[in-house]
């Protein structure tokens, strides 16, 4: 498998590296904040990243997609990562389009996912119901109806919840509170009657909310795959929203280090360069070491969903894990090696931080995916 | 078919049909043949192997036919070493001299000293000891002291080396000598072939913690050297051994996956030592050591075949300078975690109260100890990722 990027995805990285930098710098972002913005993201910024074919990369040409595969995708995220660029990408381009396109009926498909590719839809998966993520603890009913289904229950940590046109809601149609059977996938339009919304602000000044069924109707024709069946759909779906998020998490991390080692070689104490201390130095190779692995198995990730996905699982959870410990400790060393400035709003440091530490918690934390590698370990 | 699928279909075919069934074992110590005039076959099948290879020109791949070894590319190597490595098939010639001085002579080395020099090491004639730490130079390895004082036709060597690994058992050794104290540490020295039968020379053996004395100092006293034995020129040994630091760091690197040792791997031990519940260890601190070892080895494979692939497409990165470090600290830790997953079963020194097997896993445990100091302690291979990939600042130190 491809552990090293070809030309077309490095192309693409550079197109979106230039184009982020001046259309979605991090001041864009605390501009959100401090704006309070309703919506949480630019959309003439999400247009224009469509235009560019981002919210289509990952879907087939058939659908007005791209087709670059989730290396090119990851080349794209990085550089989301590195700017801390709010849109719908992940959860609309990647976790709600993943779903329609392993679950998705060919209507389904053909109604909606051109919308999604072009932008003019966006999407979000309504999955969690507590503060960790448990993807088969699901509470909230989904019960057949005439010919539909009537769904109640509460969810929470939506990304982009409140902004979405349309949820992929996880509901259970049978089964046991904690059981992967009997999940049903379906289709909600967030002006049913009967959805609430609370947009939450969270850490990173991102989008996420909490939501509330209440006897919401839905047709037949609004069901993704097989009723009680959803979990066949759900957990690739997830383990590619993992791997995208840990493109992102990448960007992340490495703009926060560089910042850093050029803030090393920048700022002078006792008459020298700090980064002229070995105390620093050895901290500052450990986490370039930590990098080199990450970046490698980043790369397998990726490409397993388009070339192995019997691999998937594994390297999914080894990515987000390995992520999920690069960012805490990257972020964590980039504040304490700015010393002072860096607990400052001033210094663009702290949305590094903030952001690494919800990427952490969505979809799986650290124990979660070492966990599940163990346990795929035979352990 | 690419060309290097159909060498491997050979290279297969060839290993399967030639590499006797004893030869495909995992090897203790006793079964390594490492040549020389003091070495000897440990078995007739042991002999050959070696000779089949030897007349293969596998003993050295990726050396020139004209000096004895293949004249095969560095993949055409790696495709053998790889199929090797399936089949769980040993090396055939252990030492030195194939491993890290041939690579030197191949690139600083004379016409003179590659004829004389290169077929006796694959011909198993001459076993080779590396002569580079002092006991007053280690991690500051160009400090050393060990003097070669121009004496018209010869050089005066008077010093010692230690780490000179089995220097008793060998019969030349390769050396970092001061040709001059009056310049910068690194602009003084030389890099001499010495054979060990000269006069003036003598060994003592250094007992380790892991209960072995593989290693020795050599001390040198007043031994004539030939002008003829100088590789490179006078006063570069430096550049000579920093290319050699890079390939003997790769080399430890690599170790992990071709370990000498009959090795258990932790999830082998994970289920023979630990109680299981439904599938899952019961102790979870244990579980948890196991999966950030087997995720952290996972990682670092992934690594290496980057790096391959990084370099077939002409990408560099800063992988390679990375892999000392983070593979000799593994090796460290799972050392630590089988001894944890042991428990006291994992701290038998000697004896018929364990198996051979749990004996050489403690061995193992003491010897891992060297890895992160030999070949660049680990904090010398921080302060080069500092210094080459990082770019800060020299410290004031250092």
């Amino acid at each position: 498998m491809p552990l090293v990027l070809n030309e077309e995805q490095r192309l693409l990285r550079d197109t979106a590296r230039d184009f982020l930098a001046s259309n979605a710098p991090v001041a864009a972002l605390r501009k959100l904040r401090d704006t309070r913005d309703p919506l949480g993201y630019d959309p003439q910024l999400w247009r224009k990243m469509a235009e560019l074919g981002w919210a289509s990369i990952i879907l087939p040409e058939a659908y007005g997609g791209l087709d670059f595969g989730f290396l090119g995708l990851g080349a794209v995220l990085e550089e989301c990562g590195r700017t801390l660029a709010a849109s719908p990408l992940l959860a609309s381009a990647v976790v709600g389009a993943s779903a329609l396109l392993l679950g998705g009926s060919g209507e389904q498909k053909a109604a909606l996912l051109a919308r999604v590719a072009a932008g003019e839809l966006t999407l979000a998966l309504a999955l969690e119901e507590s503060h960790h993520h448990r993807p088969s603890h699901i509470a909230t009913t989904a019960v057949a109806d005439g010919t539909g289904f009537v769904i109640n229950g509460s969810k929470t940590f939506v990304l982009d919840g409140h902004s979405a046109d349309q949820l992929v809601v996880v509901a259970r149609s049978s089964g046991e509170e904690r059981s992967t059977q009997g999940l049903t996938l379906l289709l909600v339009d967030r002006a049913s009657a009967g959805l609430s919304c609370q947009r939450t602000v969270m850490a990173d000044s991102r989008n996420a909310a909490n939501l509330r069924f209440d006897q919401v109707r839905v047709g037949a024709d609004r069901l993704i795959g097989e009723p009680g069946q959803g979990w066949a759909v759900l957990e690739p779906v997830l383990d590619r929203g993992r791997v995208a998020l840990a493109a992102e998490m990448m960007g992340c991390a490495l703009e926060a280090f560089e910042r850093t080692v050029a803030y090393l070689k920048q700022r002078e104490q006792f008459g020298v360069p700090i980064g002229s201390f070995q105390a620093l130095q050895h901290r500052a190779a450990q986490m370039q070491a930590a990098i080199e692995l990450c970046r490698s198995v980043l790369l397998q990730a990726l490409s397993a969903v388009d070339e192995t996905p019997e691999q998937l699982p594994m390297l999914a959870s080894l990515a987000k894990a390995k992520l999920n410990e690069l960012v805490k400790l990257v972020t964590n060393e980039a504040v304490q090696m700015h010393g002072g400035i860096g607990v400052t709003d001033d210094l663009e440091i702290g949305f590094f931080l903030k952001r690494a530490r919800v990427a952490m918690q969505v979809f799986g934390d650290t124990g979660f995916h070492k966990d599940r590698y163990a346990t795929l370990c035979g352990y | 078919m690419s060309d290097l699928d159909s060498f491997r279909q050979e290279v297969r075919q060839w290993l399967q049909q030639n590499c006797p069934e004893s030869q495909r074992q995992p090897i203790t110590p006793r079964e390594q043949y490492w040549g020389g005039r003091r070495g000897s076959f440990p078995s007739e099948d042991a002999r050959i192997w070696y000779e089949r290879m030897r007349e293969r020109g596998w003993i050295a791949p990726d050396w020139p036919a004209q000096y004895g070894g293949g004249g095969l590319s560095e993949q055409q190597a790696r495709v053998i070493k790889q199929e090797m490595q399936r089949i769980r098939a040993r090396t055939p010639l252990y030492g030195i001299g194939l491993w890290m001085l041939g690579q030197a002579l191949l690139e600083y080395g004379s016409e003179e000293q590659k004829q004389k020099h290169l077929r006796a090491i694959i011909n198993g004639e001459t076993r080779w000891a590396q002569g580079y730490s002092e006991p007053g130079a280690g991690s500051d390895l160009a400090s050393l002291q060990c003097r070669a004082q121009d004496q018209g036709d010869h050089f005066l060597v008077n010093g010692s080396k230690i780490w000179t690994t089995a220097a008793d058992k060998c019969d030349w050794i390769f050396c970092l000598v001061r040709t001059n104290p009056d310049v910068k540490k690194q602009e003084g020295i030389s890099f001499l072939l010495i054979d060990m039968d000269d006069p003036g020379i003598s060994t003592t053996p250094i007992a380790l913690i892991s209960g072995e004395s593989e290693f020795c100092q050599t001390f040198f006293d007043n031994v004539k050297v030939p002008k003829e034995n100088l590789v490179g020129e006078l006063n570069k040994g430096w550049s000579v051994a920093k290319a050699l630091l890079v390939h003997e760091r790769k080399l430890m690197a690599e170790l992990g996956s071709d370990s000498p040792r009959k090795v258990v791997a932790p999830n082998e031990a994970a289920h023979k030592y630990l109680e299981f519940d439904n599938g899952r260890i019961v102790d979870t601190q244990l579980r948890s050591d196991l999966v950030d070892y087997n995720m952290q080895m996972h990682a670092i494979a992934l690594t290496h075949f980057r790096t391959f692939e990084e370099k077939a497409a002409g990408v560099r990165s800063a992988a390679p300078l990375v892999m000392k470090y983070l593979g000799t600290e593994a090796e460290k830790t799972k050392s630590e975690l089988l001894l944890a997953i042991m428990g006291s079963r994992g701290l038998g020194w000697e004896g018929d109260g364990f198996t051979a097997e749990e004996l050489d896993t403690l061995r193992l445990w003491a010897m891992s100890k060297a890895m992160t100091i030999a070949g660049g302690s680990s904090e010398v291979q921080l302060n080069v990722i500092a210094k080459s990939v990082l770019e800060l600042p020299q410290s004031a130190q250092v």
